[in-house]
């Protein structure tokens, strides 16, 4: 009788599947996973220790780069610190918008989750799908801050500039004559909130395309159904929240339930699901899509409504006009105080979170007067779901590792931070 | 939501009074704080009592407050170094509690409340990586963060932003190598603290 022991093996950090830069030792009984050790870190760039030793403001930037998936969401859980911290308020309009782009960043996120997901477990059709979509949002995106992903578009007090009244658009080159150019900026005539209105008219037909190819699909059933089923109480011991949480039935939105911004006055349903597998977390987020388009169409007729400042009139946080400040002496101390030496935030100290589309995301801020904070702590959704990787794997295939990887919806700026 | 967080103070100092040295409610935020020795008890009764219901543990993490306030008037702050802060969640009362323990300077340890809430499996590892914080009954209290062989704990506040060693790739021995860091730190902004009245008038 020949002895048999298990393999140890490594994956990644440097494999397709592995979403980044993961790095998994697993101790393998042919090919079925006995135990996984995850490394990670291999992306950390003390982002938290660099937040102390600049100016509040001046650390926008670094929170888009953590879920580099979910840009306007971290920065919104990190505005929102720096202004429950000064007890200021942004007008109703910049919170519109920040509930629009929001929204826009969750289908953002769901859509890439869905892409590579999907192509993970075989599916290359709508990866390709998912990224035309993308395109048309990252449109949005470059139309109110310039930068196509990194907007750092939310500022305390509001956000940086109000909605344009027109979209770039399309020129003729050597590859696109006037006839096609016409065709590109067809829906580029009018307003960002036109472009969007018109965008959320044909998701609901996209979100059918991706279905058609995958809710019954057999294949994907097939990888999907049954596998990773964490149930109700594990999935709160284990510290899941967002779509991982409510895959397993428990009802839990902090856009419901500890509502920020505008939640409280749009009209949304959260999804919930049963099982607690990989199938039902992808039918939560895929209905979740469904709602943030909901969402979208209602802050639009909002903002089409209701015109009105995006910013705090409060110069000891927001800039003052360039135009103000050629002219007023004061408005030039102002701008010239802030941009040098920031601003001072009150001594005390606050948890800030909101649902971005991984789950919670928190910015826990400690301030001691000074114009940096003196502690930050982020608190990512994706730390705590792969922290489960090793529970949810066990006793499956190599390849369900893949399919559960994928329905964490890990990425690795904000694992690693 | 500042009435119910009230209550929950009140309950907290009936059932738990003598583990708990201090209660402040600011910003619609409730915190305890905690006696180093009773984190563990505490936090089962958080979690097990229905009048708690704390089923979720969202964040620990480490704060070193060695140089706190010491650019304001009052100069820098007494007190421990260390100190660990907990945050948890109730889903079935919708509320939030965050919890402090403050720790010994020289060697800060605490009970670890991985046997209380699993998600504080990584949560631990990682304020022991980056603080120095050692989770007692961790069962694998591993670096998680920082390289392989890293030295030091990074988040402390002597530790220096632009860290002790770099990294390159050295042709003759064909391998990457540490050596210590070339570049020099710097400030761009100074940390600076303003009285509430700065420039108001």
């Amino acid at each position: 009788m020949t002895e048999i022991r298990n393999y140890t093996m490594n994956f990644g950090p440097q494999h397709p599947a592995a979403h980044g830069v993961l790095r998994l030792v697993m101790e393998l009984d042919g090919e079925v996973i006995q135990r996984i050790d995850p490394h990670i870190g291999l992306l950390h760039r003390a982002t938290e220790k660099l937040a102390e030793s600049k100016p509040y403001n001046q650390s926008i930037g670094y929170m888009d780069r953590l879920d580099y998936v979910s840009m306007m969401c971290n920065e919104h859980a990190y505005v929102r610190a720096i202004e429950r911290l000064a007890g200021i308020e942004a007008p109703i309009r910049a919170q519109y918008i920040r509930t629009m782009f929001d929204e826009i960043t969750r289908v953002l996120n769901h859509l890439l989750w869905l892409g590579t997901h999907a192509l993970d477990i075989g599916a290359m059709t709508v990866f390709l799908y998912c990224f035309r979509e993308r395109e048309d949002l990252f449109d949005c995106y470059e139309a109110v801050s310039g930068a196509r992903m990194h907007a750092t578009y939310y500022r305390p007090g509001g956000v940086y500039r109000d909605l344009p009244d027109s979209m770039p658009k399309y020129q003729p080159s050597k590859w696109h004559d006037q006839k096609d150019v016409a065709r590109l900026n067809s829906n580029r005539e009018g307003s960002l909130l036109d472009f969007i209105w018109d965008f959320t008219e044909r998701f609901p037909g996209y979100v059918d395309e991706y279905e058609t190819l995958l809710t019954d699909n057999r294949i994907w059933k097939q990888r999907t159904v049954g596998i990773g089923v964490v149930s109700p109480e594990r999935a709160l011991a284990l510290g899941f929240t967002g779509a991982m949480l409510r895959g397993s039935g428990v009802e839990w939105d902090l856009r419901k339930k500890q509502p920020y911004a505008m939640y409280d006055r749009v009209d949304f349903d959260i999804p919930v699901g049963l099982n607690g597998d990989c199938y039902d977390r992808y039918l939560v987020r895929i209905e979740e899509m469904r709602q943030s388009n909901r969402i979208i169409r209602q802050c639009v007729e909002w903002l089409r409504r209701n015109a009105g400042p995006v910013m705090v009139d409060n110069r000891k946080i927001a800039p003052p006009r360039r135009e103000e400040m050629k002219a007023d002496m004061e408005s030039l101390i102002h701008h010239f105080k802030l941009f040098t030496e920031g601003y001072c935030l009150p001594a005390g100290e606050v948890y800030a979170a909101v649902e971005a589309p991984k789950g919670e995301f928190g910015i826990y801020m400690v301030s001691d007067g000074a114009n940096k904070p003196y502690r930050v702590k982020i608190r990512a959704p994706g730390f705590a779901h792969l922290s489960s990787l090793d529970e949810m794997c066990r006793g499956h295939m190599i390849a369900d590792l893949v399919a559960v990887i994928g329905t964490q919806d890990i990425v690795f700026g904000e694992v690693d931070r | 939501m500042t009435e119910a967080l009230q209550a929950v103070a009140a309950q907290a100092a009936d059932k738990l009074g003598a583990s708990i040295t201090a209660v402040t409610l600011s910003r619609g935020e409730l915190t305890l704080e905690i006696k180093r020795e009773d984190i563990a008890k505490v936090c089962r009764v958080l979690r097990d009592d229905p009048v708690f219901g704390f089923e979720q543990l969202i964040d620990v993490c480490g704060v070193d407050y060695s140089t706190y306030g010491t650019e304001s008037d009052d100069g820098a702050r007494a007190g421990s170094r260390f100190a660990a802060i907990y945050h948890l969640l109730s889903i079935k009362h919708n509320r939030r509690l965050r919890l402090r323990a403050y720790l010994d300077d020289e060697m800060p340890r605490i009970d670890s409340v991985y046997e209380i809430w699993a998600s504080a499996n990584w949560f631990e590892r990682e304020a022991f990586d980056l603080f120095g914080i050692i989770f007692e009954g961790h069962p694998d209290l591993r670096r998680i963060l920082t390289d392989y062989g890293f030295i030091g704990h990074p988040f402390r506040k002597d530790f220096p932003l632009i860290g002790h060693v770099e990294m390159r790739y050295d042709e003759s021995k064909r391998r990457v190598v540490y050596q210590p860091v070339t570049i020099e730190p710097r400030v761009q902004v100074p940390r600076v603290v303003r009285d509430e009245g700065f420039a108001r008038d």
